[in-house]
């Protein structure tokens, strides 16, 4: 059944088919941003409360949830890497960490932009910001201890090691700071909740979170296929690669 | 299975025993930051004893990242960490007994300055035993993250650092259920509940890290 998938432990024909790809995601996510922010920005209609200030959400909302999924996509990356011994997934592991930290590092900037007009302060300790703020930290350890290896081999299985350790620790992580914030702060702070958005206002949203998570994808698979050239620079494989583009260059 | 556990503890222990400052120093150091506090910030004791959970902890988390290097990095490079990695036994086992001793090491000897520190800090009788309890239950998982940090960056030339990053981001739930149950006590609360998610976290750190351990181990000794 998973035939078709071995090929793919091969790191050439894995470059080829993320160079397959990268076109189809590089498409999707213009179109979806144009059409995303275009339709968010100026032609959804304004918050009754908030006013236009809620359009922070078209990037602050898909960033977050790019910023977790691409936590879970190295999770399950790590374990594959860490149980059958694929190279490749540790290759992804290290394409995907620094993405990741960009897209939570953008969720934390836009949500205190957002935090100011709303909060009236840059910074609350709110449960959500605070296990993205954790996050980040987690992610930039991960990216540390990667780069700390001059073994590129070693590094892969360290960082594997240690982002299933952080995904056994982040749900405790996000659950004792939900906890931690309503036992220390209780209904001071602004819930919130989910409101139930007009539909005009929600798929501008529904657009960008697909146009983000291609977005992951484009930039995953960039680095991905960098991440592969750089490990297999030595390889036959990709001497002719460098060749062949020099002299179609010509 | 057993008796090779209380060897490796065993010998652990006396190697300690043989340089004490090794013992003593993150003590001091534990010490030395609790004081600092008082003398940052005034000297209100209702100030002080409502500081009080979060500075000690704080302490102990930073004591604690002080006495790691020791757990794994001299056997490394003295070489008998592969010898240890030979035996016939499961790594994950020999390395649970290693941190147990490490903790014997550096967890208990807090526990034991920490009465000192409630009077330092104002701390009344029931808080002060809600504090005993959380760093008691609080300091092996300490221990057993930390191993992981100190597991994977053995290694490298500059771990230390490294390790502080890995380690501190994963010991916040720690810091927080210890330090919302020495609250609850300090408001005269029950603190049970929250005891009872240490002890979980505990459990689960038990069982889980040796494994996280080894793998790691054997990443960074080869």
């Amino acid at each position: 059944m998973w035939k078709w998938l071995h090929p793919y432990a091969k790191p050439e024909k894995s470059y080829q088919l993320a160079g397959k790809l990268l076109p189809w995601f590089v498409v999707a996510t213009v179109i979806t941003f144009v059409v995303g922010l275009v339709w968010g920005l100026l032609f959804a209609p304004a918050d009754y409360q908030q006013g236009d200030s809620f359009r922070i959400i078209y990037i602050h909302v898909p960033a977050a949830m790019m910023a977790m999924a691409a936590y879970s996509t190295m999770a399950i990356a790590a374990f594959i890497a860490l149980v059958w011994q694929i190279r490749l997934a540790e290759m992804n592991i290290a394409a995907i960490a620094p993405v990741g930290a960009v897209f939570t590092f953008i969720a934390l900037v836009t949500g205190a932009a957002w935090g100011k007009p709303m909060w009236g302060a840059w910074w609350v300790w709110d449960a959500r910001l605070t296990s993205e703020l954790i996050l980040l930290f987690v992610y930039l350890g991960i990216i540390a201890l990667y780069n700390a290896f001059s073994d590129k081999v070693l590094a892969g299985r360290a960082a594997s090691i240690l982002t299933l350790v952080g995904v056994i620790n982040l749900p405790i992580i996000h659950y004792s700071v939900v906890w931690w914030n309503t036992l220390h702060q209780g209904a001071t702070l602004m819930k919130f909740d989910k409101p139930s958005m007009a539909p005009e206002m929600l798929w501008p949203l529904i657009i960008m979170i697909i146009g983000f998570a291609t977005f992951l994808g484009a930039l995953s698979l960039l680095r991905f296929r960098n991440e592969i050239l750089a490990r297999e620079s030595h390889r036959p494989w990709v001497s002719a690669l460098v060749t062949e583009k020099l002299e179609g260059g010509k | 299975m057993f008796n090779v556990f209380f060897q490796v503890v065993n010998k652990e222990l006396k190697g300690a025993f043989r340089s004490q400052s090794d013992i003593l120093n993150p003590v001091w150091f534990f010490i030395i930051v609790v004081t600092l506090f008082p003398l940052g910030i005034g000297t209100d004791p209702a100030l002080l004893a409502r500081i009080a959970p979060g500075v000690i902890w704080v302490a102990a988390l930073l004591a604690a990242l002080l006495s790691f290097e020791r757990l794994f990095k001299d056997d490394f490079i003295d070489g008998s960490l592969e010898q240890l990695m030979l035996m016939p036994h499961s790594l994950a086992w020999l390395v649970s007994a290693k941190v147990f001793a490490h903790w014997l090491l550096t967890g208990l000897p807090i526990l034991f300055v920490s009465p000192l520190l409630a009077i330092f800090l104002a701390m009344d009788i029931n808080t002060y035993s809600a504090l005993f309890l959380t760093l008691l239950i609080g300091t092996p998982i300490l221990s057993l993250l930390g191993a992981i940090g100190v597991a994977l960056t053995v290694g490298l030339r500059k771990g230390g650092i490294l390790l502080s990053l890995i380690m501190l981001p994963l010991s916040i739930p720690i810091l927080i259920f210890s330090t919302l149950a020495i609250d609850a006590a300090a408001y005269g609360q029950s603190y049970l509940g929250l005891l009872a998610l240490l002890g979980a976290m505990l459990v689960g750190a038990i069982t889980l890290a040796p494994f996280a351990i080894a793998a790691s181990l054997r990443v960074s000794v080869s």
